[in-house]
């Protein structure tokens, strides 16, 4: 009798369950929890037809050629302290090679606040640039051609505010809004949900947002009017079908209020964007990217019936994650920045900022700066990654968690669904919930060393030299003081209160609050009177918190 | 604590307690916000005593009612303090009611206290309460059936809160059904003259807290006008005296069982709790 | 063994300053708990007046104040200043987040008795707590 040949996957299996595991009680599950496998085949491969770049659903990216026909674009987000200040860095960036401006601003500013608002005070210029009105804007890009560069704005509650900034000192530079290309984060429901940067409650913080991405359709056509966010939801502990999840369902309620608004869905479908988190679980991260392209494009084209192209493709913004840099032996997020970076760029990336190794203190130094510049500069041209279309696609593994990705997704559409939608879960505190859980989870497993982070609950080394940071000059804040209430006392009174009460009273109405806001902007009244005007109207919002 | 007692025996201020019961999430804190904002601008000065439970195991616990205040925070003529239940199985930890009396002496005008409604707290605000408020909401899983027992005789208020979501009407509907059919006794066992009113309220945007101040002013008028309300303030100082006196012995018994190995080592070997108990208490104390 | 008898250290966790992230101070909220300690979490947007304002109505132990926007050689003395014009310089004032070695050495000159930096276990600030209150409140 022949004695039958094991067959090779079942030999595998039977081998690998008989052969030792390790023993160090280190979890084998995604850093968010999902259970993988030691091996995929093609068993695991789903059964569907074929996929390929820039077809619907755009699991494979969506341009046709990839980074072969463009690279991503490489945009640090930066600014601390004073506009000039900033206004040097850029000049510094841009000469070494950065190809998009990224404004990071100053804890002030991102609350509506001016420098020299009593609650501002030990907080300008800390984490980015301190803007109070069109002056400090004008300091800011001086000398920085606006309609040769795009512009990405990191701000939600006054997003409005500083758009029209933005578009007033290109009307003093000959550069007409129509012209002008960029991103504004403007998005005011994962506030609510993550960072917690909310001033007005949420439904007239909706019609901000709606305001804007209407106004951008017909004056800014080429401006991105929304980067519907996941990093923040990530960075407050979610897992990675959580940010998933509730970045594209914040996305869809901002699709519902502008077609509620009468907006046509595919006049302002194209110009919704993204922005998520690369973390350090590799493979999670690119399946993560993968699924988020299918899901949106489906969404797009099958739920609200898109028709352009255009509209069911997800354009994204990545950033590494912060949480995973450690202030112990920093020289490490070097590497965990590489590694994240290129999870981001074989997930498809549109643009991407690369964090600087000593962030966990404080602002990077110009040296940490560039460094992680260049480490975008090696992943494009050293690494060749950049040649291949997609490489990952048709691994067994990443296209399984692919889809388990878009699974979990699809489980926390139905259950924010059930709650009444976005805006109903965000005042049950449902995401908020599940984000404390889950970063609560992630600590106990940290603490049972049941997952690592090297130099900090394992391989740390005691007596660690300083790293140097850069610290703000103290001085600065009471400069910025002082030109504020110079730009007060310098310019138009008449034309300024005109326009602050115009807006106030658009405000109590229905009008788009664009041109208020535009007007107010020109008249030099500061960013805090602006939302002050805003806020008589809508009042303001306090959180129910849940721990 | 004991001079202390004795010093505000003779302190003129017996200020309103008002207590709110209620399921987690029937939104009481929301509730007992909405009121304070309410009560300030009559300009009356509001102490607020809220209980979450503590863990059985580690004994902690988030205290996370201040937070549903954050309007009122420094604003000195409102006073909040949040307390463990520190294993008390009523909810209410034994220090409240000495707390009460502080506060009273210290010249707040209305006192509120909350308690998460767990195991038998409801009973434990009624009897620290002059008038118990029993919060309800749609959502309650499955609908006032589910309400334990204790709760029609110790409510003087109803509140059908989150009174904008579907299905208020059936609560308020069913407790009307259940108040008519079962006579509720007070807690001496006569019964109620009094008819709890059933109050639909919005806390989240502070609408119905009118006529919930309202139905608890009438309330307390007839607890003064019926002698209620003194015949209940007498029955609780007796009540009172005695969880006190239960709470001594308690620590008495606790404390001589870990002091003395040999009288531990006889509970162990041949004796039982009662005996021992007796003995202890039997002792000369100190 | 529960702390029913000790009365329980009592703990007021805040945000003092504009920044909103949150992670870290529900992280510990939850670990103090588990740890036996009564905290009160008083939220975000904390001015240092409304803390001690509430760690006196609240007769906590211990402040832990939670300050990630660069801001903490401000708000952190303030909240000092603040408990020795309430006369409260009693409670411990500890603290987490983004702040740099020279400036840690600084504020504990200014009376803040601990910083906890990012990556510290949460094991750690309970051990330094019952270290510091042994026998409970």
């Amino acid at each position: 009798m022949k004695v039958r040949a094991r067959d090779s996957k079942q030999a595998w299996k039977e081998d690998f369950e008989a052969s030792a595991a390790r023993d160090d009680g280190i979890e084998t599950s995604t850093i968010s929890g999902v259970p993988l496998k030691p091996l995929y085949t093609g068993d695991d491969l789903p059964r569907r037809e074929e996929e390929l770049p820039g077809q619907f659903p755009y699991t494979r990216g969506i341009h046709t050629s990839g980074y072969r026909g463009r690279l991503w674009t490489m945009r640090q987000f930066s600014g601390f302290a004073t506009a000039e200040e900033t206004n040097r860095r850029y000049k510094y960036l841009l000469a070494n090679g950065q190809t998009g401006l990224s404004v990071a601003f100053d804890m002030p500013t991102l609350m509506g606040q001016d420098s020299d608002a009593p609650t501002s005070r030990g907080e300008i210029g800390h984490c980015g640039v301190a803007i109070d009105s069109l002056a400090d804007m004008e300091t800011l890009f001086d000398g920085i051609p606006l309609g040769d560069i795009t512009t990405s704005m990191t701000i939600n509650s006054p997003a409005a505010i500083l758009l029209c900034m933005y578009i007033a000192v290109a009307e003093k530079q000959g550069v007409s809004a129509s012209g002008l290309g960029g991103t504004l984060q403007n998005d005011i429901l994962k506030e609510f949900i993550a960072q917690k940067e909310f001033i007005f409650p949420p439904a007239p913080s909706m019609r901000l947002v709606v305001d804007s991405i209407e106004y951008c359709a017909k004056e800014v056509p080429k401006w991105n009017t929304i980067s519907i966010s996941g990093y923040h939801i990530r960075e407050a502990g979610s897992t990675a079908a959580q940010e998933l999840a509730f970045t594209l369902a914040d996305g869809m309620a901002y699709v519902d209020a502008c077609l509620e608004r009468g907006m046509h869905i595919d006049d302002f479908a194209s110009r919704l964007s993204f922005f998520f988190d690369a973390h350090i679980d590799f493979f999670e991260e690119i399946a993560k990217f993968r699924a988020a392209r299918r899901i949106w494009a489906r969404w797009m084209k099958e739920r609200y019936g898109a028709q352009q192209e255009r509209s069911w493709k997800l354009r994204f913004h990545t950033q590494t994650a912060g949480v995973s840099l450690t202030a112990q032996q920093p020289e490490l997020n070097i590497a965990r920045t590489a590694i994240e970076a290129l999870a981001a760029v074989l997930g498809g990336t549109q643009s991407l900022h690369t964090n600087a190794m000593d962030e966990v203190l404080a602002l990077p130094t110009d040296k940490a700066a560039r460094l992680a510049l260049r480490t975008q500069q090696l992943l494009a041209y050293e690494t060749g990654v950049a040649n291949t279309i997609d490489p990952l696609g048709g691994s067994y593994f990443v296209e399984a968690l692919t889809d388990e990705m878009e699974r979990q997704a699809e489980v926390y559409f139905k259950r924010i669904e059930e709650l009444g939608g976005v805006i109903p879960a965000i005042e049950a505190s449902f995401f908020q919930k599940e984000i404390a859980d889950a970063a609560f989870r992630y600590q106990q497993e940290l603490e049972q060393k049941r997952r690592l982070m090297v130099g900090v609950n394992e391989f740390t080394v005691n007596d660690e030299p300083p790293i140097e940071i850069l610290r703000i000059d103290p001085k600065l804040e009471s400069e910025q003081v002082a030109r504020v209430r110079e730009v007060r006392k310098k310019r138009d009174q008449a034309r300024c209160s005109n326009a602050l009460s115009r807006l106030k009273k658009a405000a109590a109405g229905t009008d788009n609050l664009m041109p208020y806001i535009l007007e107010a902007v020109r008249a030099y009244a500061t960013e805090g009177e602006i939302m002050q005007s805003m806020i008589d109207v809508f009042g303001t919002y306090t959180e129910q918190a849940v721990v | 604590m004991r001079d202390l007692e004795q010093e505000l025996r003779h302190a003129q201020k017996t200020p309103g307690v008002v207590g709110f019961t209620g399921a987690p999430g029937s939104g009481k804190s929301t509730l007992v916000d909405a009121l304070v904002h309410l009560l300030r601008k009559q300009d009356l000065s509001v102490a607020v005593l809220a209980t979450d439970p503590n863990s059985p195991y580690t004994g902690g616990a988030i205290l996370g009612d201040r937070i549903r205040m954050q309007r009122h925070a420094l604003d000195p003529k409102v006073f909040i303090r949040s307390m463990g239940a520190r294993g008390h199985l009523g909810g209410l930890s034994l220090a409240s009611r000495e707390a009460i009396r502080l506060l009273g002496a210290f010249g707040f005008d209305q006192v509120v206290v909350e308690t998460v409604g767990v195991g038998q707290s409801e009973l434990e605000v009624a009897a620290v309460a002059d008038t118990t408020v029993v919060v309800l909401t749609p959502n309650q899983g499955d609908g006032v059936q589910m309400i334990k027992a204790g709760i029609l005789e110790i409510a003087d208020v109803f509140v059908v809160n989150k009174a904008d979501i579907e299905g208020h009407m059936r609560v308020v509907t069913e407790l009307r059904t259940m108040l008519s059919l079962a006579a509720p006794r007070s807690l001496g066992g006569e019964p109620r003259a009094w008819k709890p009113p059933i109050i639909t309220t919005v806390a989240s945007r502070e609408e119905g807290i009118g006529e919930l101040w309202a139905a608890v002013l009438e309330h307390r008028r007839h607890l003064e006008s019926s002698g209620l309300g003194r015949r209940l303030h007498e029955q609780r100082l007796k009540d009172e005296t005695a969880e006190v006196a239960a709470e001594l012995a308690r620590e008495r018994v606790r404390r001589a069982l870990d002091e003395d190995p040999g009288l531990a080592a006889r509970l162990f070997d041949e004796r039982t709790p009662y005996n021992t108990a007796e003995e202890i208490l039997d002792r000369k104390p100190g | 063994m529960p702390q029913t008898a000790v009365r329980p250290v009592r703990i007021i966790v805040a945000k003092v300053g504009l920044d909103g992230h949150d992670r870290g101070v529900k992280v510990v909220a939850r670990a103090l708990r588990d740890a036996g300690y009564e905290v009160i979490y008083t939220g975000l947007r904390q001015t240092p007046e409304m803390v001690v304002d509430a760690a006196l109505q609240e007769d906590a132990q211990v402040i832990g104040l939670s300050i990630h926007s660069g801001a903490h050689m401000t708000l952190f003395p303030a909240v000092v200043a603040e408990l020795k014009r309430r006369k409260a310089t009693d409670i411990t004032v500890f603290g987490g987040g983004i702040i740099p070695d020279d400036d840690i050495v600084a504020l504990k000159k200014q009376g803040v008795a601990e910083i906890f930096t990012p990556g510290t276990p949460l094991q750690t600030i309970v051990e330094w707590l019952k270290k510091r209150f042994p026998e409970g409140a």
